[in-house]
């Protein structure tokens, strides 16, 4: 049986082709991905991201716990609202998951992590948790839902929809959240888009969803953000890493901080670690689809696309992949699709930003 | 759901439409196209090229998922249509129009184990259980 979301009814009111996305139930498009993604970057398009799992972490000890936890510096975060990117690794480095933390107070972080990790991430927290800080409460917030909304015009469309929302968030700058109840609102996203994340408690979340739509934000699948978070760069767990690689190798060095004096698990292993292949950005030349699991052939040695698709905005297949560290921008390479060696370009990735090519 | 019935098909989605000439059109189902979604690339076979019944021999695109189109039967490519390499998303929408290649048959009594619209709909109910 999957699980569903608050919005599952919803999602076929208007017409989503359902799949199996880690044991939910999920919207993949509403009638045409490429519309969807084309939607977010010139308008704004609404996501339901509720099968992602917010975790509470509270307590007197809850930032030196995550001092400890978390790969980047969550001393970084000092005023009330900031958010931060940073990864979960285990002692040997390998990449647990993939996560957004938000500090709200000295004793309040939330923490928000990916649908097919989340057990497995708040299993590790807890064990983490009865070593150093057992006073400590982590609570999963499943009776919350999440909804994104991504776009150039989308926190204006949020503002009409909801107009007391405007003052409590009109200042807020990217990767800042304020608490506005029963929303608790981040400018954060994962398209390259300006947005919204929005955490509300699911039972109001069908409400707010339809005020959206009746000013004309759209609904977008789970394809669409795939095709905008490759586009804006963004890695995905499970695909652009997971445990058997660390964030030096997976175009996340700049999440992990080894300078402060600060220990936290994994430190060990990256301090020491020779780093020979990071990720880049693959366009692809000749004509095709990049696809991940794609070999890779290059003068500097070989190596693999982890995510590959077509790129709406560009109107070409793009990629990125885990390659020789040696490899210069610009480099022309080979990939294996099927019985052909297609070439592409080695890039720097984020390839587009709010709307706009960047290749 | 949109079968016509003047075509015939396969379990594998491709409808074949038979010729004044003996050659035999194909295309992908307006199933197949919706199972795949927007399409972003096609790969045309070569014209000459001799083909086995079930040997692979173009691929389509979709931004999902690269899926392979197969002969219905034995033959000879004798045409492939540019316009749908050129802009895949005909496919989309009009999948019965944007056909991708011809075949001169081996056998034109071929044809004749192929799907009719009520046995391919019979595939396409039975694939949605």
């Amino acid at each position: 049986m999957l699980k569903q979301t608050a919005l599952n009814a919803a999602h076929r009111a208007m017409g989503a082709k359902m799949v199996d996305f880690s044991g939910w139930d999920m919207p993949l498009h509403y009638g045409s991905q490429i519309e969807e993604h084309h939607q977010v970057r010139r308008d704004a398009g609404m996501f339901d991201v509720s099968h992602m799992l917010a975790i509470d972490i509270e307590g007197a000890l809850a930032r030196e716990f995550l001092r400890r936890l978390l790969a980047n510096n969550v001393d970084r975060l000092q005023i009330p609202g900031k958010a931060m990117y940073s990864c979960l690794l285990n002692e040997q480095g390998g990449v647990l998951d993939d996560l957004i933390v938000y500090y709200l107070r000295e004793d309040w972080f939330r923490i928000v992590v990916n649908a097919a990790t989340c057990d497995k991430d708040l299993a590790w927290m807890q064990a983490r948790r009865d070593e150093s800080a057992s006073s400590l409460t982590l609570t999963p917030r499943r009776e919350m839902a999440i909804i994104a909304v991504q776009g150039p015009h989308a926190r204006e469309k949020v503002w009409q929809a909801v107009p007391e929302m405007r003052g409590v968030t009109e200042l807020l700058k990217p990767f800042q959240a304020a608490d506005c109840a029963p929303y608790f609102v981040g400018r954060t996203g994962y398209t390259g888009e300006d947005g919204f994340e929005i955490i509300l408690p699911a039972n109001q979340a069908e409400q707010f969803w339809q005020a959206l739509s009746s000013v004309g934000v759209k609904p977008i699948g789970l394809g669409a953000r795939d095709t905008l978070r490759l586009e804006a760069g963004m890695n995905l767990y499970g695909q652009d890493m997971d445990e058997t690689v660390t964030p030096l190798e997976s175009g996340l060095a700049w999440t992990v901080d080894l300078i402060a004096d600060r220990y936290f698990i994994g430190k060990t292993v990256l301090k020491e670690q020779v780093v020979t292949r990071d990720l880049f950005g693959l366009v692809l030349i000749d004509k095709g689809v990049l696809r991940s699991h794609q070999q890779v052939r290059t003068t500097f040695g070989d190596g693999e696309i982890t995510s590959g698709s077509f790129a709406p905005t560009l109107d070409k297949s793009i990629a990125l992949a885990r390659l020789p560290k040696t490899i210069p921008l610009g480099e022309l390479v080979q990939v294996e699709v099927r019985d052909k060696l297609l070439s592409a370009k080695v890039v720097k990735y984020p390839f587009v930003r709010n709307g706009k090519s960047l290749i | 759901m949109t079968i016509p019935n003047d075509l015939k098909y396969t379990k594998s989605h491709e409808w074949v439409r038979a010729e004044a000439d003996g050659t035999v059109t194909i295309g992908i189902t307006h199933h197949a196209q919706e199972l795949l979604g927007d399409m972003v690339y096609v790969e045309s076979p070569q014209v000459g090229r001799k083909v086995a019944a079930s040997e692979e021999c173009a691929v389509v695109e979709s931004v999902k998922a690269a899926s392979d189109v197969y002969a219905p039967i034995a033959g000879e490519v004798v045409a492939v249509n540019e316009a749908v390499a050129d802009k895949p998303e005909m496919i989309n929408q009009d999948a019965y129009g944007a056909w991708m290649f011809r075949l001169k048959p081996d056998n034109a009594s071929d044809l004749n184990g192929l799907l009719d619209a009520a046995g391919y709909k019979a595939v396409v109910d039975s694939e949605a259980h």
